[in-house]
């Protein structure tokens, strides 16, 4: 309990930081910091998936996406374009969300006893998918469709990021141009990493069907071993009009609503699965979808497309 | 034997969070950026170190115990990286001024 | 007990959270105090999972897995925010 307290004292302590914090770049890295003691509060709570996808997602992702953004921004990212509150407005602010905590504060505390739950109805339906990971069977099973939708919504995110492209970058490639770095340490991370974070994703996905893991964290390593050749200049991302590219990253999706369909068909029901082919196809829709989504979170932070340097 | 081990552990884990806690002091207390470097890096190879090789003896096979060496591997890849190119940041911008 | 403990922390963080998107006038720190206050409220609900623990399962598995759908969701709405950032930040120039 004392650990608990002592970490929780750090989250809010880190969290104010990163919100008063003047500079931008000292905000975004007691935000990386905030994530990560983040993830250790989900494990405390008994929920590793949750703090693996905080770690991976909420921490490290986030983080390089804020980080480039700040970069890029300059020193628009510090100074404001209009006046902050004056010191009256923002006393009152506070007071406001003091209040809102409190209220919240006040919920938790009268939370009902004994807590409605859905744990015996999940573990009690849990074997009919052949998996182990009960929040992988509520992810890809009960609420199967609640996936369905994240999915196409990170599609929707593709879409919407790429139409921000300035006029004359359509089609070209994703991102701000990175120098190439030859040699130094950052080439031979970009170079060393790759296979290992391959493997260990593959391994979080494989694993993620009876133990803690899953697609989601497996997607955020993957897209940050393209991110990593990517940010040394290593390798160059294809233009966003390349179909192979826009194909991979709508193929999970594509998937998961043709299993959906054939669902309905056979089984009555939008993405009911035939008893015994369950765990099957849970792990090719799985697999399918871990690539689309790391190709889509890959795009997703490297950004709108530049227009080609002029010649 | 497992009192001896749980001893071990209690030692090595103890040793580490010296080290860290040596780190911290030097990122806050060491006046300029490489040397700040030089006191995180102590803390991450050493401390991780020494609080992994604590906890080897309480893990519960061969794959566990490959799986802690391998994040303690992992982590000064990473930082063996990153000090050199912060370092080299930093003289970048003093040697500008 | 420990569920308590973080159950107000997700409350002061969501307080925190919206101080900062209120206050703040740059975008990046507006965007910042937003994924604060996000993690504020996905911490409210793995404490609601936590206290539903039963059945040989350590926590509710329906909010931890709407938890993840969240995270994924809102890192993705931090992408197109920055991506209007950005495009904001040239054009006004």
């Amino acid at each position: 309990m004392i650990a608990d307290l002592l970490l929780a004292a750090a989250i809010a302590a880190v969290a104010t930081g990163s919100v008063l914090a003047r500079r931008a770049f000292t905000a975004v890295a007691l935000f990386i910091a905030y994530g990560l003691l983040l993830s250790l509060a989900w494990v405390r709570l008994a929920a590793p998936d949750v703090a693996m996808t905080e770690a991976a997602i909420g921490a490290g992702l986030s983080g390089v996406l804020l980080l480039g953004a700040v970069r890029r921004l300059g020193p628009h990212a510090d100074a404001p374009a209009n006046l902050p509150p004056g010191l009256l407005l923002t006393a009152l602010i506070g007071i406001g969300c003091a209040g809102v905590a409190a209220a919240l504060g006040a919920a938790i505390l009268w939370l009902p006893e004994p807590a409605p739950t859905l744990a015996p109805q999940v573990a009690a339906a849990l074997p009919t998918t052949g998996l182990g990971n009960a929040v992988t069977g509520v992810l890809m099973s009960f609420r199967g469709l609640d996936t369905l939708l994240e999915a196409a919504v990170v599609v929707l995110a593709v879409i919407a990021v790429w139409s921000l492209a300035p006029d004359g970058g359509w089609g070209s490639a994703p991102g701000a141009r990175q120098p190439v770095v030859g040699r130094g340490p950052l080439s031979l991370l970009a170079r060393m990493l790759p296979p290992i974070g391959i493997v260990v994703a593959a391994h979080i996905l494989w694993v993620g069907a009876d133990a803690p893991g899953g697609k989601f964290q497996a997607a955020a390593i993957l897209a940050a071993m393209w991110l990593l050749p990517w940010l040394a200049g290593l390798a160059t991302p294809p233009r966003i009009a390349a179909p192979w590219l826009r194909m991979a990253v709508v193929a999970g999706p594509v998937l998961f609503i043709v299993v959906g369909l054939a669902g309905a068909a056979v089984e009555g029901a939008f993405l009911a699965y035939p008893p015994g082919w369950a765990k099957p196809l849970i792990k090719s829709i799985e697999v399918v979808l871990t690539a689309s989504i790391a190709v889509a979170l890959a795009l997703l932070v490297m950004g709108p497309p530049e227009p080609d340097a002029p010649r | 034997m497992s009192l001896l081990a749980n001893g071990f552990t209690i030692v090595a884990v103890l040793a580490g969070l010296v080290f860290f806690v040596a780190g911290t002091a030097g990122l806050l207390r060491f006046p300029d950026t490489s040397s700040r470097l030089h006191a995180l890096t102590k803390a991450d190879h050493l401390g991780l170190g020494l609080i992994v090789l604590g906890l080897l003896p309480q893990v519960g096979g061969v794959g566990e115990a490959a799986r802690l060496l391998a994040i303690w591997a992992l982590v000064m890849l990473s930082s063996a990286a990153v000090g050199p190119m912060i370092a080299r940041l930093t003289r970048g911008q003093e040697g500008a001024e | 007990m420990s569920a308590t403990i973080f159950g107000l922390l997700g409350a002061a963080l969501v307080g925190i959270g919206l101080f900062g998107m209120l206050v703040r006038v740059s975008g990046v720190l507006r965007l910042l105090s937003f994924n604060v206050l996000g993690g504020g409220i996905f911490l409210v609900f793995g404490v609601v999972a936590r206290r539903g623990a039963g059945a040989g399962l350590a926590g509710d598995p329906v909010p931890q897995a709407l938890v993840l759908t969240g995270i994924v969701v809102a890192f993705a709405a931090t992408t197109l925010a920055v991506a209007l950032l950005l495009r904001l930040g040239r054009d006004g120039e």
